[in-house]
């Protein structure tokens, strides 16, 4: 019910994360892999919705570029969902990656760069893109909502078609404050 | 806390295991258990890691999900899924029947120089496997053991499954299969049947 519901949704604006769902739907994305984030619980509750979505959480963010290797191998596309924080646990499993050419569409939701309240959420957010392209991905950056479909099916078109590592970096701007009911330390 | 005695050779072990392999599909762990594999028998349907250490059950998941007519089989060491001890607990949520996961356990590093992991220091992979919710697991210490684990592979609604196989330790021979990773990528898609674009 929530895939015709989302199909029916005008994505713009905050439904972002609809444009994404139904991009990669697009691209027969047959594999969705994520470490629980806030900024993508609409996108993965959407891939759980969904019968052709195999959705598959992961105990450590390096397990889902192995996982879309391996789907790869079977003649599957995969996504990869994470918060920067993941990026860094990523860095050796990348090197699968490059080595065999293995396609990678990683989504990343920022943390560290827009009115960040965590200072540990600082070092890696700001290393992110640098990380990322030491190890050889090329980096898109997504800053308004309303270009989510673009910049999504430019990314899967150079990973799927063009054999490359990509990660798309969400905006913490995007994403908006984090909320606290209470005042917390 | 010791190492755990095993008595199998690991050669011989993998060999028993891949026997008759019929459509099986194979991932193999970085370091010995690709040379294991290399040894049993080189095949297109074999996908070797030289690199990405904790990875190989995870690689074997998105392969099993995306074939699930196909019995899918990771041959890995004690370290190699040590390292990526977490996917264990990935493969349990997925319950995907067709995968089945073999550790060859020495308890200790043989890529390295012999330095005892932590299945010889008294963690057991096969306690784990249970605890992370795989509900069929074996603990091998004989060929008879391993003959009918293999059996277990062809049935596809009966995963995942894992099996603890005690190896003997001590350094072999090198195997070497290409490393070429592109090379290895696009050979295994060719035996599935994906062209090269």
């Amino acid at each position: 019910m929530d895939q015709i519901a989302a199909h029916q949704d005008n994505a713009t604006g905050r439904d972002w994360p609809v444009a994404i769902y139904r991009t990669l739907k697009d691209f027969g994305v047959a594999q969705l892999s994520y470490v629980p984030d806030a900024g993508h619980s609409r996108l993965i509750k959407l891939s759980h919705a969904d019968a052709s979505i195999k959705t598959t959480v992961l105990t450590t963010e390096e397990e889902g570029v192995a996982l879309s290797a391996g789907a790869w191998l079977g003649g599957e596309r995969a996504v990869l969902l994470m918060q920067s924080s993941g990026v860094g646990n990523c860095i050796n499993m990348l090197s699968l990656m490059t080595s065999c050419r293995f396609p990678l569409l990683t989504l990343v939701t920022m943390r560290g760069e827009w009115a960040e309240f965590n200072p540990w959420q600082i070092p890696m957010g700001k290393a992110t893109p640098t990380t990322l392209e030491a190890m050889g991905a090329t980096v898109l950056r997504l800053d308004n909502p309303d270009d989510a479909e673009e910049v999504i099916s430019a990314a899967a078109s150079l990973a799927y078609d063009g054999d490359q590592q990509v990660a798309v970096l969400i905006s913490q701007r995007m994403i908006g404050r984090k909320k606290w009911t209470t005042e917390t330390h | 806390m010791s190492v755990p005695v095993g008595t199998l050779d690991r050669r011989a072990a993998v060999k028993t295991l891949l026997a008759d392999r019929g459509d099986l599909l194979v991932v193999s762990g970085l370091g010995s258990s690709t040379y294991d594999v290399f040894d049993a028998g080189e095949h297109p349907g074999n996908f070797y890691l030289w690199g990405a250490m904790g990875g190989a059950a995870m690689i074997g998941l998105g392969l099993a999900l995306a074939q699930p007519k196909r019995p899918v089989l990771v041959v890995t060491g004690d370290g190699e899924q040590l390292m990526g001890i977490g996917s264990l607990l990935t493969v349990a949520t997925k319950q995907p029947a067709n995968l089945s996961i073999a550790v060859l356990d020495n308890g200790q590093y043989g890529e390295t120089g012999m330095q005892l992991s932590h299945s010889g220091l008294g963690a057991k992979l096969d306690v784990i496997a249970r605890g992370a919710g795989i509900d069929d697991v074996a603990d091998i210490a004989d060929i008879a053991g391993i003959e009918s684990f293999r059996a277990s592979l062809r049935d596809l609604k009966g995963g995942p499954r894992l099996a603890r196989i005690r190896i003997a330790t001590g350094e072999l021979e090198r195997a070497l299969p290409p490393r070429d990773g592109a090379y290895l990528k696009n050979r295994f898609r060719g035996h599935l049947g994906f062209a090269v674009t």
